[in-house]
Parts: structure tokens; C-alpha cells; sequence
């Protein structure tokens, strides 16, 4: 049998129909707010480094004062002899990206980014392949393109032709699920091809890929390629994922502005909640005062206020997490999808309970102001 | 006649502050003992609701003493005043206070529920029916007459077993049938319960009920009368 205070709370939430609608429907929408917020970070986060999360390579060689993947800045190709040369080194790939204009057969021209790499061995090749090979690259003017982008790059299948820099390329791989966040369409394509398209110099590259040797100590090899080649920076993926992740989510002031929607969400969810439990708190204050006079501790009184806040919650939080996952569905195959892990659901949870015991507190402050006297005013 | 069950002694009470400062009871001696029922009667602005807070701990007077089963209550803090509420005191109010979301039941459980017991259910069907109201465990306050909340109300203050029932106007909002059954209830209860019953009154028709009457009149009690002598004078 449930315990009286909390057929009390329950009942007292309940009775006004459309306060307690009002007040859902206000946790959802901070809720769900924040949830968008968040997702939109995270998947913003995963989205700026999904070319170097997808690269086999231990350690990135790239030119001084790159400040993410997407920086076209310029290797000289010796300096990847340099590094062979180092102890420890296994390969040090070339990988070129930059931008160029895809020409349709019908002459309009639209901006994409070509992403070139060694298609034997070791590179940055494209992956989740829905049609095609990654060996198909190797015919001339071969290209990769995620089917997402189809319409945008006037492209139906595989077979399809098109125009780079004046030269014709077909469309060979189709990939899926390989979006770029600036909306600008990924082109994968041989490291050759990627020079001639980008117009960069054969003995040139955006970056070089290192494997270092089996046994070897990543930290150790760094230490050398830097002492050989000091004119540029060598980071390991997590530094490289890392300093592209601060670049396009503070040094760009993305980042910030989803942190401010998240946390606009959070303000106004709190005071909707607030608003509704002190209202709804007021107009049970003579109950309150009653059950005071009756001889109840506080502690009791404030049980039926937090258990009251903390039905809304999970309530509340229901009706997000069902909204949320909607949208995550919604926008999986968007240029920036909603992204929410269980531990995100989970602290989300956590910030909906402390949003409504904030809000239960703000109550209670009211309610511990309560003369008992006034049940014999009345 | 029982042993006493409150106990006020030169009770001075102020009420407010600066120039709105008033002294409410100006030096009151009252006792309320197990088995009788007592009318405090008085004008309006006389100190009877503010003595009747005193009483029941509600509030704590300014000067004098007020034992509670011959526990001082001076000095004490709101939470030790709402403990020697639940366990001594029921209170039985004008309007019913009665919690519209809950059930007659769970309205008397309620009294049982802040002092942490538990078996309350039983415990509630029977009073009820001692008020009889057996046939309305279920109805809600909404459902329910005046003179039915009102026994409800009774029902509230008894179940916990308190030694004294301070009522306040307990039938100024019914009509005369309905105060006669409440009356009668409450000192049934006084009588074959031997628990102290104190009611705040203007109602001149439920003298009859009385062991004693106490009147009050500008923060002072002015007059008391037995309840065989009142009956005589309302007879006259």
C-alpha cells in the first residue's frame, strides 16, 4: 500500500488537471531543450573528428600551426623521407585533402572536399562502403561519395561521371553515414588524383600518416621525429582529435553557443517547474498549515513537497526521453545529428531531479514561512 | 474528574510589533482537566483564539506557563511545540480543514500518519463509525455534508488518542441539528473517554453541553460558571 504522504503528493499534483499538463509540459520542453543542446554537441564533437577517429595512423606529421583536420596547409615531401628515416617509423603515408569545384554534366558547379590517401597499405580510406570496393579507386578519375550527398553532387550510382578541375572523374564507391558538418561533401579519391584535383605539387602533402613499428614507443619515435623534423608538429590522434575538437567547438564559439542553449534550456525549465510547484505549493498552504497543526514534523511536509517534484520529474523525463529519441532518429542522417549516449540519458536524468528539487526547495521555503495559527482564522 | 491535562498559568501574550503591538491576554489562569468539556466564551477580540493557540501549542506566550501533561512549553521550538501537538493534542477546526484530495479515511489516517503509525486503516474505519460515519470511509470531503465533514474533523482529533480536544467555533458553520450531534459527540468523548475538551464558542445553544464555562474579555477571564449554573441561567 503506498504510504500516505505520497497519496497526498500525488493527489495534491494531480487535482488541477491543467497546472500539472503545464508543468509537464514545461519539464519536457527544458528538458528536451537541453537534450537537443547536448546532442547537438556531441554529435558536433564526433562529427569534426571523424576523419582522424577513422585513420589508422599513431602519430599525425602536419605543418606547424594546423589547427584542425580540415587546415590546408602543406607538407614538403621530403620531410616524410625524414621520417622514414627514423628508427621506429613503419610507414609514413601521404594524405592530401583541400578543396575543389565538382563540375555536374550540366555545367553547375558545387564545392567539395577531396580527401586522398594511399589506396595500398597503409592510409585514410573511406569506410562503410554501401556499394563498390576501395580497390575501384584505383581506375583513373575514380572517386568515393557518401549516397547522402547523391543529390547535391548530381549522382544517382555508381558509373556516374562528373568534373574536377577539368578533369573527369566516376563515381566508383558509394559510402554511407560519411557526412561532413560544413556540409561541403567528402571525395575520396587516390593521393594522385587528390593532388591533381586540389592542385597541389606531387612531392606535396597535407599530412603524413606514421605506423610506428611493433615494440616501438609511440612517445620515443615523437621524441625523434621531432628532433629530425623540427619545422613541423607531430601529435598522436587523441592530440590531434583533441586540438580539432577545441578549435571548431571554442575557437569557432560553436561549442559556446551550444553550451548557451543548453543551459538557456536549463534556466527555463527550472523556472517553469519553480513557477508551477510554488503556485501549486500556495495553494495548498492551508492544508500544509493544517497538517502542521495536527502536530506533522516539517520533515513530513517536506517529503510530500519533494516527492511531489520528484513525480514530476520522472514524468517530465519520460515525456523527453521520448521526444529526444524521436529526434535522434530524425536527424541520424542529418549534416549534424542528435547524438545521446546512455550516460548523457543518464545525467540528464540526474539535472531533471535537480531541477525539480530546486524547485521543490523554493516551496518549502514557502511553506516553512506557514503560521500554523491561521487553520483558526478560518 | 481526571487529573489536569493543561495547565495556564499568569499567561501574558503580546502580539505584533512596534505601534501595532497589542497585548492579546493580559495574566490568564485556566486549566483544562480530563473528563470535563469547557466553553471559553467571549466577544470578539477578547484573547480566545490566541489563548486557544496557546493552549495548543500553536504559539508559546510571552510571560507565564502552559504545561501540556505537565510539560513547560515556554522556550520550546516549532518542532518540539508539532510533536506535543501529534502526541497530546487534536484540534478540531471552524471550517473542517479537511484535505479535499484524500478520502474520509485517509483524511483521519492522516493525524495517525504524522505521528508514524502504522495499522491506520483499522484504526480510522473505527472511529469513523464511532462518529457514524462507517458507511462514508470512501466518500471524499466534496461528497459529504457540513455536519458530516465536521464529525470527520472529530474523528481526526480523536484517533491519535490525544488526552485534550481543542475545538474552535466546531459548530459555527452548522445548522442547529448538526451542532446538537456535534456537540453531543464531543462530550460523549469528554464523558466516557476522560480526555479534556475545550471548545471556543459564540453559540449560546450548546451551554447545555458544559461542564464548565470560562469567560473572556479584553486578555482577561472575567467569569466562570459550572455547567449545572449555566444551565439554570439559560433555563431562566
Amino acid at each position: 500500500m503506498m504510504p500516505l504522504k505520497f497519496r497526498l503528493a500525488y493527489r495534491n499534483l494531480f487535482h488541477d488537471r491543467i497546472r500539472f499538463i503545464a508543468t509537464i509540459v514545461g519539464i519536457i520542453f527544458s528538458i528536451v531543450l537541453v537534450t537537443v543542446q547536448m546532442g547537438l554537441y556531441v554529435g558536433f564533437r564526433r562529427m569534426v573528428t571523424t576523419m582522424i577517429d577513422h585513420s589508422p595512423a599513431d602519430l599525425w606529421i602536419m605543418p606547424a600551426g594546423t589547427k584542425c583536420f580540415e587546415d590546408p596547409s602543406l607538407l614538403d615531401g621530403r620531410q616524410r623521407f625524414r621520417a622514414l628515416a627514423v628508427d621506429g617509423v613503419a610507414e609514413a603515408a601521404p594524405l592530401v585533402i583541400g578543396y575543389a569545384q565538382w563540375r555536374l554534366p550540366g555545367g553547375t558547379t558545387t564545392p567539395v572536399f577531396i580527401v586522398g590517401s594511399e589506396l595500398q597499405g597503409f592510409g585514410l580510406r573511406p569506410w562503410s562502403l554501401v556499394k563498390g570496393r576501395v580497390d575501384d579507386l584505383s581506375i583513373p578519375g575514380a572517386v568515393a561519395i557518401d549516397q547522402s550527398y547523391f543529390e547535391r553532387l548530381g549522382v544517382n550510382a555508381t558509373g556516374a561521371n562528373a568534373e574536377i578541375r577539368d578533369q573527369k572523374v566516376e563515381v566508383t564507391a558509394v559510402t554511407k553515414g560519411i557526412r561532413s558538418f560544413t556540409t561541403t561533401p567528402y571525395v575520396f579519391a587516390g593521393v594522385d588524383r587528390a593532388r591533381s584535383y586540389t592542385g597541389i605539387s606531387p612531392n606535396k602533402a597535407s599530412y603524413f600518416l606514421v605506423r610506428v613499428s611493433p615494440g616501438s614507443d609511440i612517445g620515443n619515435v615523437r621524441r625523434q621525429l621531432r628532433e629530425s623534423l623540427p619545422d613541423v608538429e607531430i601529435l598522436t590522434a587523441a592530440e590531434f582529435r583533441n586540438r580539432s575538437r577545441n578549435f571548431w567547438l571554442f575557437g569557432t564559439g560553436a561549442g559556446a553557443a551550444l553550451f548557451a542553449g543548453a543551459l538557456l534550456g536549463f534556466i527555463v525549465g527550472t523556472v517553469i517547474v519553480v513557477q508551477t510547484l510554488y503556485s501549486s505549493t500556495k495553494d495548498h498552504l492551508s492544508e500544509f498549515a493544517t497538517l502542521r497543526a495536527i502536530g506533522s514534523s516539517g520533515a513530513y511536509i517536506y517529503l510530500v513537497i519533494i516527492w511531489q517534484a520528484l513525480l514530476s520529474a520522472i514524468l517530465g523525463f519520460c515525456g523527453a526521453a521520448s521526444i529526444s529519441s524521436i529526434v535522434v532518429k530524425m536527424t541520424a542522417d542529418s549534416a549534424l545529428p542528435v547524438v545521446i549516449t546512455p550516460a548523457m540519458m543518464f545525467a540528464l536524468f540526474l539535472l531533471t531531479g535537480v531541477m525539480c528539487i530546486a524547485s521543490a526547495i523554493v516551496a518549502i521555503v514557502q511553506v516553512m514561512r506557514i503560521d500554523p495559527t491561521t487553520v483558526l482564522a478560518r | 474528574m481526571s487529573e489536569s491535562v493543561i495547565d495556564a498559568v499568569d499567561v501574558v501574550k503580546f502580539l505584533g510589533h512596534g505601534a501595532g503591538r497589542v497585548q492579546a491576554l493580559k495574566g490568564v489562569n485556566l486549566s483544562l482537566r480530563g473528563g470535563e468539556l469547557v466553553l471559553l466564551m467571549g466577544p470578539s477580540g477578547s484573547g480566545k483564539t490566541t489563548l486557544l493557540s496557546i493552549l495548543g501549542c500553536l504559539m508559546t506566550p510571552t510571560s507565564g506557563v502552559v504545561r501540556v501533561r505537565g510539560r513547560p512549553i515556554a522556550d520550546l521550538d516549532p518542532e518540539a511545540l508539532a510533536m506535543i501537538r501529534r502526541n497530546h493534542i487534536g484540534f478540531i477546526f471552524q471550517s473542517y480543514h479537511l484535505f479535499p484530495t484524500l478520502t474520509a479515511e485517509d483524511n483521519v489516517r492522516l493525524a495517525l500518519d504524522v505521528r508514524g503509525e502504522r495499522s491506520q486503516r483499522e484504526a480510522a474505519r473505527d472511529v469513523l463509525g464511532m462518529v457514524g460515519l462507517a458507511h462514508k470511509t470512501k466518500a471524499f470531503p466534496r461528497e459529504l455534508s457540513g455536519g458530516e465533514q465536521q464529525r470527520v474533523a472529530i474523528a481526526r482529533a480523536i484517533v491519535g488518542k490525544a488526552s485534550a480536544i481543542l475545538a474552535d467555533e466546531p459548530t459555527g458553520a452548522l445548522d442547529a441539528q448538526n451542532g446538537q450531534a456535534v456537540m453531543t459527540l464531543l462530550a460523549g468523548i469528554a464523558r466516557d473517554q476522560s480526555r479534556g475538551v475545550l471548545v471556543v464558542t459564540h453559540d449560546p445553544r450548546i451551554l447545555p453541553f458544559a461542564s464548565r464555562i470560562v469567560h473572556i474579555e479584553d486578555g482577561r477571564i472575567v467569569g466562570e460558571k459550572t455547567g449545572s449554573e449555566a444551565k439554570k441561567v439559560s433555563t431562566s
